[in-house]
């Protein structure tokens, strides 16, 4: 490695520890392909030469670093995105839920919320809803209130409703919403049984038997070491026979975890648990020992 | 156009590592020319980034017209997979496909560079990071200038690097906004780049 490029991994190293320290959100272990250019992007955007600028300026002034935040983590996301994956989940995971008197499915970097109404819904048409019980997890709480609003730009309702009807929906989007001015506004009745609540799911812990555990593009965000410890973090809170739903793109493939579990959708990522385990340490003895 | 005839393959042997190509209109069939005569040993593996719309079926068809025509196996990868000889990498539409590290991918769905998502740049410019002097970076026929950053950050970093010669593109937009930025180390007719790659990889 040239002495540049290891220069420029120092600089970005103490910027991520800065924030650590300071203000307690742990980005050290994100996948740094794409957190090189988000920050590469905000110092352009800050009109500033380099990184170590950035570390002085989130270190002195908080209003800084709450900006940052928001370009610091991604939240793209859609209702029913993936249709096909609500389909999978209908044939892969609704039958056996059908069997419980009550579950609960932890919806993990839930960002802002479109994901869980579209998974309320469905419930709603599996007749399902009323036994269910959902955790609604993110680290940014500013999005966390947006997901509790339940409030989307109308100009998304069209793409939304194509997705739905694509997911195997039974009757129209807009049963579901209210639109007023140019928002929609999901229905009250799909709130009642989700608890929204604050999660760092690279220092926080378990949110105990769970027998859903979603959680769709957000492992793409983290290296491998970090990805494990969630992996590890989801099997413990993971019901025997309990369900893990990745994004398309997302493998249990790479993690030590893998042997505890079936294939159900290799497509749609659909996991079941089948192995018995006991509880997994949730340290990282890797590249950060401070956790 | 005038073709940049490579120095001699001698001149050039350093410890190449990983292919990484860029194209978008006209991709397929320039793709297909230049991965098709690779032979199932070759010693490196290729990461490509062609634009494409992100309808889950066509990818699929993508694929497997690739796959029917080369002797490499062709996939797309998994977020975190593993680069292995003997595999074609072909990002994913409407992710980003970055090198995480040596030896590893990553994708993201950040926003878009140049109204595109994958992006060649993003892909050049992280394989650089990692790789530093040992890649090597092609950019074919494509109507826009994703991948001109990407290949002068390769060049910058010690890497090699060959456009196109954009006579012979379907669309010469790339190639050319690719040569005014990063003055490559080639410029090779399509039909020529196959057998370049394979004695410049022959070690």
């Amino acid at each position: 490695m040239s002495d540049s490029h290891k220069d420029n991994e120092l600089e970005l190293d103490l910027f991520l520890e800065a924030i650590y320290r300071k203000y307690g959100y742990d980005f050290r272990s994100y996948s740094r392909a794409s957190l090189r250019r988000r920050i590469q992007n905000q110092l352009e955007r800050s009109k500033l030469d380099n990184v170590c600028e950035l570390t002085h300026l989130v270190i002195h002034d908080e209003s800084t670093f709450i900006k940052i935040l928001d370009h610091m983590t991604v939240n793209v996301t859609e209702m029913f995105r993936d249709p096909h994956f609500y389909k999978s989940f209908r044939e892969n995971v609704a039958p056996q839920l059908k069997s419980y008197p009550s579950f609960k499915i932890w919806h993990a970097g839930c960002s802002t919320g479109q994901e869980i109404y579209s998974m309320c819904i469905l419930l709603k048409e599996l007749g399902l809803y009323d036994k269910a019980q959902i955790y609604a997890t993110d680290i940014d709480h500013q999005v966390l209130e947006k997901a509790k609003k339940g409030i989307f730009p109308i100009d998304t309702a069209s793409l939304y409703s194509q997705n739905y009807r694509e997911s195997g929906g039974l009757y129209s989007l807009s049963e579901y919403y209210t639109a007023r001015y140019d928002s929609i506004i999901m229905d009250s009745s799909l709130k009642k049984n989700i608890i929204f609540a604050d999660h760092d799911l690279a220092t926080d812990q378990v949110f105990s038997e769970m027998q859903v555990i979603i959680c769709r593009n957000v492992l793409i965000y983290f290296n491998q070491s970090l990805q494990d410890r969630v992996f590890r973090l989801f099997s413990n809170s993971l019901d025997y026979g309990a369900y893990l739903c990745l994004g398309s793109k997302e493998s249990l493939r790479f993690s030590s975890c893998h042997p505890f579990y079936k294939t159900l959708d290799n497509k749609y990522k659909i996991y079941q648990k089948t192995g018995q385990h006991e509880a997994f340490p949730l340290n990282r003895n890797n590249e950060d020992s401070s956790e | 156009m005038n073709v940049i005839i490579p120095k001699k393959t001698e001149e050039l042997k350093k410890q190449n590592e990983l292919i990484v190509i860029g194209t978008s209109w006209g991709g397929l069939d320039a793709l297909s020319t230049i991965l098709s005569p690779l032979p199932e040993d070759f010693p490196l593996p290729i990461l490509i980034v062609q634009h494409r719309p992100r309808n889950q079926l066509g990818s699929e068809f993508f694929i497997e017209i690739l796959n029917r025509r080369c002797q490499l196996n062709v996939l797309e990868p998994d977020d975190k997979e593993h680069i292995q000889t003997g595999n074609i990498y072909l990002s994913p539409s409407n992710y980003h496909m970055l090198v995480e590290h040596k030896g590893a991918l990553a994708l993201s769905n950040d926003e878009p560079v140049h109204y595109s998502r994958p992006s060649i740049d993003l892909l050049f410019e992280s394989a650089a990071e990692s790789y530093q002097q040992n890649v090597i970076g092609i950019i074919l026929t494509g109507a826009n200038q994703d991948g001109a950053e990407g290949l002068q950050v390769i060049k910058a970093m010690g890497g090699y690097t060959l456009a196109q010669d954009p006579v012979t593109a379907e669309v010469d937009t790339m190639p050319l906004a690719a040569i005014a930025a990063a003055k490559p180390d080639a410029i090779l007719p399509l039909k020529d780049i196959a057998s370049f790659l394979i004695k410049l990889c022959k070690n």
